[in-house]
């Protein structure tokens, strides 16, 4: 478990929505991977993924590549 | 009062078998009648919950999540709603779907003291201040009959008419978001992010308990919390009961006290049939586990968990060595992975892909490589499914694996040890599924 620091962003797929579309790997290569079947993964394993602070920018360009709104940023949570 | 064992399935004093509490005045001639519970007024749980809290009464739907604190947040919950607007009351859900294949210890329960799990649904419904409540079995259910009789008996007694309701019979349609979106929407799909207890039917604060926690709030609402934890271990009180099936005489639910001897459990069920030669521990959503390792712990959370395994919905089942386990493992996966919801994508394409890679290993086909690969893929697909449904799957292989790791080794340099061409482990009629079976003539 880690433990977020207030005010630090975070991002969250919901997987139920995701199409496997891959445009938030290609805006967030930092942080998101494809697996073999092109659905994204995140460096930490799970749903969530903390943005460091120079990645804020290519986060919400990932948010917005989505077509269909399967990311969300969020501060602290 | 002493701390009689069992509680929830009484024996009768001459056959031993667990007797017919169907009929209100069997029921009440044996456990007494419904005490009256104190109703939750001003976003405040009635006084029942605090003695739910002292009895140490754990969810027997998996989880093993203490009751009492599930409550006591759905009633916070409201309380917060409340005062931003909606003002509408909260749920009561029983889950008695039993979706695990290898478990019949809610239908052996309601079809013996139903009248337990509908007086628990009416006290956890007045302690928390719900306005609806239902019970769910699978669609289908040969309950379905005895509890439309046993709910006709009551009517006019109960201060919360019980609705039975009947989602698919699909193993992801019991999990909790699944069901509170089933009896809202008519939807038995997971739904990700989804908080019952905060948002459940039609976004209503909703209590979802097992059957048989229920029965249990019942019998802690007559003889108090201290009465209830005065059997089992202190961290998991009580009695449980156990689904025990596969290699032993006689199939079927016991009850016990948690911590009880896992060889106790088996020597009520007439004992092993043979030689066994792994436990599988919590269905197919569960853990396998070596003989040896179980064999020498008791049957609670932790011993079982330090064991390897999982209790979940109480289920033990003993894997005969006549059994290929690699067989057994392959079907089963491939079983999961038709029953996934198909929204998520670790899920979807994940399960079927690692149920294939388990058929080209029990096949005999499987190189080094492939489970290798194999493993890496069980890794990749766990904790990024909509519900645990992954996950759990990829339990029940992975701990396979490592139970049998000599068979598997065997079946990479092209042998089996199996003597049986039957399958042990049960699949839902109506729902099985081949696995390619190469250079074998199984049925
Ligand atoms: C895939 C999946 C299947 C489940 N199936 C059941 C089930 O058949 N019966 C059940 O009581 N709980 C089942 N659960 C657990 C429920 O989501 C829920 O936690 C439980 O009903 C809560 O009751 P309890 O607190 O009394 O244990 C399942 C969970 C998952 C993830
Ligand atoms: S862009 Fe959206 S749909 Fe596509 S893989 Fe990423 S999260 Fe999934
Ligand atoms: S993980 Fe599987 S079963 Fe669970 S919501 Fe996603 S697709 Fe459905």
């Amino acid at each position: 478990m880690n433990h977020p620091r207030p005010g630090l962003s975070k991002l969250h797929l919901d997987p139920t929505v995701c199409d496997a579309h891959g445009f938030c790997a290609e805006a967030l290569p930092e942080l998101i991977s494809l697996d073999e079947w092109e659905f994204p993964v995140f460096i930490s394993g799970g749903l969530t993924v903390e943005v460091p602070h120079e990645l804020i920018g290519e986060a919400k360009r990932a948010v917005s590549a989505c077509p269909v709104l399967a990311l969300r940023l969020s501060k602290e949570d | 009062m002493t701390s009689i064992t069992p509680r929830l399935l009484p024996p009768d004093p001459v056959t031993g078998r667990a007797l017919d509490l169907r009929s209100l005045s069997a029921h009440e001639a044996h456990f007494g009648p419904a005490p009256g519970v104190a109703v939750a007024t001003k976003g405040r749980p009635g006084s029942l919950i605090d003695e739910i809290s002292a009895s140490g009464l754990r969810g027997r739907g998996g989880g093993w999540f203490p009751t009492a604190r599930k409550m006591h947040a759905v009633v916070e919950s409201a309380a917060a709603r409340k005062a931003l607007s909606s003002g509408r009351k909260t749920v009561v859900i029983a889950n008695a779907m039993e979706g695990e294949p290898a478990s019949s210890k809610d239908a052996t329960l309601l079809s013996h003291s139903p009248h337990l799990v509908i007086e628990g649904i009416q006290a956890a419904a007045a302690t928390i201040g719900a306005s609806n409540a239902y019970l769910a079995v699978h669609r289908g259910s040969p309950l379905i009959p005895i509890l439309d009789e046993v709910l006709a008996q009551r009517s006019g007694i109960d201060r919360i008419p019980v609705e039975l309701i009947t989602p698919p019979a699909r193993y992801v349609a019991s999990e909790e978001s699944a069901l509170t979106h089933w009896a809202g929407d008519g939807e038995a799909t997971p739904v990700y992010g989804a908080r019952p207890f905060q948002r459940g039917m039609n976004g209503r604060p909703t209590l979802v308990q097992n059957a048989e926690t229920l029965a249990h709030i019942a019998l802690i609402a007559r003889n108090g919390g201290a009465w209830f934890a005065s059997a089992g271990v202190p961290d998991a009180p009580g009695t449980t009961l156990v689904s025990v099936g596969g290699a032993v005489a006689q199939h079927g639910v016991v009850e016990v006290a948690t911590g009880s001897p896992v060889t106790d459990i088996l020597n009520r069920c007439g004992g092993a049939t043979g030689a066994i030669q792994g436990f599988l521990t919590g269905g197919y959503g569960g853990a396998w586990v070596s003989t040896t390792a179980l064999q020498t712990t008791t049957w609670a959370p932790d011993p079982v968990r330090e064991a390897g395994g999982v209790i979940g919905a109480g289920i033990l089942w003993a894997l005969g060595s006549q059994h290929c386990p690699l067989e057994e493992i392959a079907r089963v996966a491939m079983w999961m992975a038709g029953e996934s919801a198909g929204q998520c994508g670790p899920c979807r394409f994940g399960l079927p892909t690692v149920a294939d890679d388990l058929a080209t290993l029990a096949g005999r086909q499987g190189s080094t490589q492939d489970l290798h690969r194999l493993n890496e893929r069980l890794a990749l697909i766990v904790n990024r499914g909509g519900c645990k449904h992954p996950d759990g799957t990829a339990r029940f292989i992975s701990t396979g694996i490592h139970t049998f790791h000599a068979e598997v080794a065997h079946h990479v340099n092209g042998h089996c040890s199996a003597s049986s061409n039957h399958f042990a482990l049960p699949i839902p009629a109506g729902r099985a599924v081949p696995v390619k079976r190469a250079g074998k003539d199984f049925r």
